[in-house]
């Protein structure tokens, strides 16, 4: 076993209880969590390898449907994609949805609800939220521990397809929108997944979630192609009715920053809505708990 | 942390009584509850595809009273068991004391707290172990677990390590530390929650069917331990329970409940006077019984092979005993009191309001 030490052994004592002393026992609960949580996920390393390069296989489909469409048509470019834009597009995309995407976390919660193994966080002195916040940061550390090489190598082998690499800024630019993109990711597919406290089973909400997801992410296209479509609003396209909506940032932006089609103004609005959008969640998050467990408290338990 | 120290708004129990001082230091009682009620609405299902669609639409739901305005006091040291047939309140009466539900009417303290705020300051002082519900984790030694514990509750190393060791060692399973929760037997991972449970030192632990599918050598040392755990730390426990054995190796005192009442509270010695008039007398034989003889007696009897059983009056047992044992060859004999299964069974087949609650205390 690991026997990592957290960041400060300072001992925390219950009895001075100062702002700056609850903010050191939170972190050491929050950081025993998290350590723990890295020693379970990698019981499981080798069901996280398979399911780690079962990830590649949809890009392939993707870039010979993109060779077939620029095959059949004489223009250079798409919505100022050029082919080699598009392969590089799908590429970044995915380093975004190994951020942002979390799976089995809305359907987890869920399950903790009708099984009621949610009681324990009513028993103990502990945050649920925060257990699995630190729980998918371990999930995702693990991950990437096992992703890097594959993903290198894939980046590797398809460095043709990419512009100059980007400058410093935009590179900074690139890793905030990440990390947001997985807080955001996390606090949209928690607070799905506390509709458990209200419906027993959130597998249809969490179906149609991702359906809406897919589309509006850029997961699917790039959404630079949604601008010359009405949104049904005057004056509004699409594409800047999306803008306003979560689901961009948790695949279209980063690749869209490191692509070098946001710039400037642009972009600082862009990881502005961004965090918005992360704090709007996590409050939500929050809420949806507290009523959560309320009602659970109130007709089930 | 999240820290759910504002009261619930929307509580549907308004609490009248003053916040308690000290949150339970002084010497009141460690647990007080009155007029504890709580109401389940369940939706029927009937049978068939056509009400199932019909249900769709329209569901038909009525109101279950899982307990019906409970009054208990418990002080600081008992070890209190709830009985009560399946579906009778126990869980619930558990679930309402440890804060999990808030209850439809009535009041509750715990350790001065009202357990639904669920504040940590509260939660830091009780311990609830759901017979197969989990504390552990699966995948992982019950040393992880434990080393989660000592973060969550906020233990001193020093004192963490010596209570673990103290907990371990008396249920002997230092050598199951290390392996993964998921290669235990029931009853080595029912003595490692119970060792979780315990870490914090907590003042009240509510046990919820803690033997429950152990074979009876577990079974006889989990009561060892908890009598042992109980008694030098005056921890006071409450345990739901089906099985006699936990009862009368660890409880000094019996609550009963049925149909949502507390139906007798009391000791266990006193459930066997008051709810039971005779005393079972059995005759090992030489030669067959005169059975002529036994029914002049005018007692209930059953001959089984050598033996003959009989129901006599405790009050009358002086009386009769010299009478039986002259007339046969009796080879040996023993004078009984009915076994509590029995007791308790009766107990529950008997409606609730049938007898007085709680006139013993």
């Amino acid at each position: 076993m690991m026997a990592l030490l957290p960041p400060s052994d300072l001992q925390a004592s219950a009895r001075e209880p100062g702002p700056l002393q609850a903010w050191m026992n939170s972190w050491r609960i929050w950081w025993t969590m998290l350590v723990i949580c890295l020693e379970e996920r990698l019981v499981y390393r080798g069901d996280f390898i398979l399911g780690t390069l079962m990830r590649f296989l949809p890009i392939v489909t993707q870039v010979f449907l993109w060779t077939a469409v620029f095959g059949a048509t004489s223009r250079g470019d798409i919505a100022g994609y050029s082919r080699n834009d598009i392969v590089a597009y799908y590429l970044l995309t995915m380093v975004t949805r190994a951020f942002s995407s979390m799976p089995g976390l809305a359907s987890g919660i869920a399950r903790s609800v009708r099984d009621g193994s949610v009681k324990k966080y009513l028993v103990q002195p502990v945050d649920y939220i925060g257990y699995l916040l630190a729980a998918r940061i371990a999930h995702k550390l693990v991950y990437y521990a096992v992703a890097t090489l594959p993903f290198a190598a894939v980046f590797f082998f398809c460095r043709s397809y990419f512009p100059p690499l980007p400058d410093a800024s935009t590179l900074a630019a690139f890793g905030l929108s990440l990390v947001l993109s997985f807080f955001l990711g996390f606090f949209l597919e928690a607070t799905l997944g506390m509709l458990g406290f209200w419906f027993l089973e959130v597998s249809s909400i969490v179906f149609a979630y991702m359906l809406v997801q897919y589309l509006l992410s850029g997961h699917m296209f790039p959404l630079d192609m949604l601008a010359g479509i009405p949104s049904g609003i005057p004056g509004v396209s699409l594409a800047s009715l999306v803008h306003w909506l979560p689901f961009e940032y948790t695949a279209y932006l980063p690749a869209a920053v490191w692509l070098g089609k946001i710039k400037g103004a642009d972009l600082v609005w862009s990881l502005v809505i961004e965090a918005g959008w992360v704090v709007v969640m996590a409050v939500a998050c929050r809420i949806a708990w507290r009523r959560g467990t309320r009602r659970y408290s109130a007709f089930g338990g | 942390m999240h820290n759910s120290s504002a009261p619930p708004f929307g509580s549907p129990a308004p609490l009248s009584l003053p916040p308690a001082p000290g949150a339970g230091s002084g010497t009141g009682p460690v647990i007080s509850v009155t007029g504890l009620a709580k109401e389940y609405r369940v939706y029927d299902k009937p049978e068939g595809l056509f009400s199932s669609i019909s249900g769709l639409f329209h569901r038909t739901s009525r109101v279950v009273e899982a307990l019906k305005g409970v009054d208990l006091t418990v002080e600081k040291g008992e070890f209190v068991a709830l009985l009560g047939p399946n579906g009778a309140g126990k869980t619930t009466f558990l679930k309402l004391l440890s804060g999990i539900i808030t209850p439809t009417r009535g009041e509750a303290r715990v350790l001065g707290a009202v357990p639904w705020q669920r504040t940590d300051e509260f939660r830091r002082r009780f311990a609830l172990v759901m017979g197969q519900r989990n504390q552990l984790w699966w995948d992982l030694p019950a040393a992880e677990s434990f080393r989660l514990h000592k973060e969550i509750y906020r233990l001193e190393p020093a004192r963490f390590e010596r209570t673990r060791d103290e907990l371990v060692d008396l249920l002997d399973v230092r050598k199951l530390l290390l392996q993964p929760v998921r290669d235990l037997s029931l009853g080595e991972r029912m003595k490692l929650e119970l060792v979780a449970a315990l870490l914090h030192e907590p003042e009240v632990l509510f046990l919820d069917e803690p033997t429950i599918g152990l074979d009876v050598v577990a079974q006889h040392s989990l009561h060892r331990f908890l009598a042992k755990v109980q008694a030098e730390r005056q921890m006071t426990v409450v345990l739901t329970t089906h099985y006699m054995k936990d009862v009368a190796a660890l409880c000094k005192r019996v609550v009963v409940i049925t149909h949502g009442s507390i139906l007798y509270d009391g000791s266990l010695e006193q459930i066997v006077d008051r709810f039971t008039s005779h005393k079972i007398v059995t005759l090992d034989l030489d030669g067959p019984p005169a059975e002529d003889r036994l029914k002049r007696l005018g007692f209930p009897y059953e001959i089984r092979g050598p033996q003959v059983i009989l129901r006599i009056d405790r009050t009358r047992i002086a009386d009769v005993l010299p009478e039986i044992l002259r007339g046969e060859s009796v080879r040996d004999v023993s004078v009984e009191d009915v076994p509590l299964e029995e007791i308790v069974a009766e107990l529950f087949r008997s409606e609730a309001g049938q007898a007085p609650a709680g006139s013993q205390r």
